[in-house]
């Protein structure tokens, strides 16, 4: 028997249960990936996103299995930021951090945990993203991101997620994606506030980035992070990605999302159209 | 000369979310961040009638002003 008639027979209606998939994948000596997409392009979703339906069609979830994200930071942002990629399905991430949990971390971080104190971040990422869904492929890079590896790093993403926690290397990660006409989904927190935009190919997101002396941090480093703003903010990132990466819906293009939840407000700002976007 | 003053996030703690108020003609939003006691570094986005504006911007009659902090936390 053959993969196909496998998948034909294994299929109940047009889902795949995961026990097949993961049957499918020792029989056939096939990666677990690969298995995903042969079952999507013969228009069958994996169960596992049977919830994903109608939101995300078959024909969508195989365009978010060939996607790929860069995720920059794996802290408070970054681990949300991981874990809902991870259940969408998109099939390729990638997980950018020097850094290893600390005991500071632990308010909020949602991949770290007291036995995890010390280990690298985008280690315990890449373990998180094999434990939820083993077909996602996951490249983890224990390192700080910087204009000098920035294209490196960045080149063949099909969308970037900001997820640093310094004002001046995202300027630089801007610069990147402006660069390489990557689309960026910012996010910042500090407290009980926090931002999100979108900076598509054309736009300039740097103006919205710093404040009139460029500081390095923001308010933060008074406020502190508790457990819920990174939840929501990187929440409302991840769904402009699915967004971008569909081509679907409104994104927050030329506009800001400034979130109060102290006050639970949602602020819209508009910001300045980026030159390339007058006239058009 | 009227400025409507609109103050976002912790700015607003202790103060006011708006006021509109009388100013002296000539006065730039940095006039009222240290009038407020809001520390320059700490602000952000500076918006002029929904337009961005440096904080040494010459403020008209009738200008609203917003201040938003600088969040820059992951």
């Amino acid at each position: 028997m053959g993969l196909h008639d496998f998948i034909t027979a294994a299929a109940t209606a047009d889902l795949f249960p995961w026990a097949a998939q993961a049957a499918a994948s020792e029989r056939f000596g096939l990666t677990l990936g690969q298995v995903e997409e042969a079952l999507l392009t013969r228009g069958i979703m994996p169960a596992r996103y049977q919830r994903n339906r109608q939101t995300i069609t078959v024909e969508k979830q195989l365009r978010l299995f060939r996607s790929r994200a860069v995720i920059i930071g794996s802290g408070g942002l970054g681990g949300y930021l991981v874990e809902e990629l991870a259940r969408l399905g998109v099939g390729n991430l990638v997980v950018v951090d020097p850094d290893i949990f600390e005991e500071h971390n632990l308010n909020r971080q949602l991949l770290s945990s007291p036995a995890l104190l010390g280990s690298p971040k985008v280690e315990v990422a890449a373990a998180r993203i094999a434990e939820i869904n083993p077909a996602v492929t996951v490249t983890p890079l224990r390192a700080a991101f910087s204009r000098d590896n920035g294209p490196g790093i960045l080149t063949g993403a099909d969308v970037v997620m900001d997820g640093l926690d310094s004002i001046a290397t995202r300027l630089e990660l801007a610069q990147c994606c402006r660069e390489l006409s990557i689309p960026l989904v910012h996010g910042a927190i500090g407290g009980w506030y926090g931002q999100v935009a979108s900076q598509l190919p054309g736009d300039d997101l740097s103006p919205c980035l710093f404040g009139a002396w460029a500081e390095q941090k923001g308010v933060e480093t008074r406020l502190g992070n508790p457990s819920f703003t990174p939840a929501v903010v990187a929440s409302l990132q991840v769904a402009e990605a699915c967004k971008i990466l569909l081509g679907e819906g409104e994104s927050l293009r030329s506009r800001m999302i400034y979130v109060n939840l102290l006050d639970m407000e949602f602020n819209e700002l508009l910001l300045e159209p980026a030159p390339a976007v007058v006239g058009e | 000369m009227e400025i409507t003053v609109k103050l976002f996030a912790m700015f607003r703690v202790g103060r006011f979310a708006a006021t509109t108020k009388k100013y002296q003609p000539g006065i730039s939003p940095v006039d009222i961040t240290t009038e407020l006691n809001i520390p320059e570094k700490e602000v952000g986005i500076v918006l002029v009638n929904g337009r961005h504006a440096r904080l040494d911007h010459r403020l008209l009659d009738g200008d609203i002003l917003s201040l938003f902090p600088l969040v820059g936390g992951g």
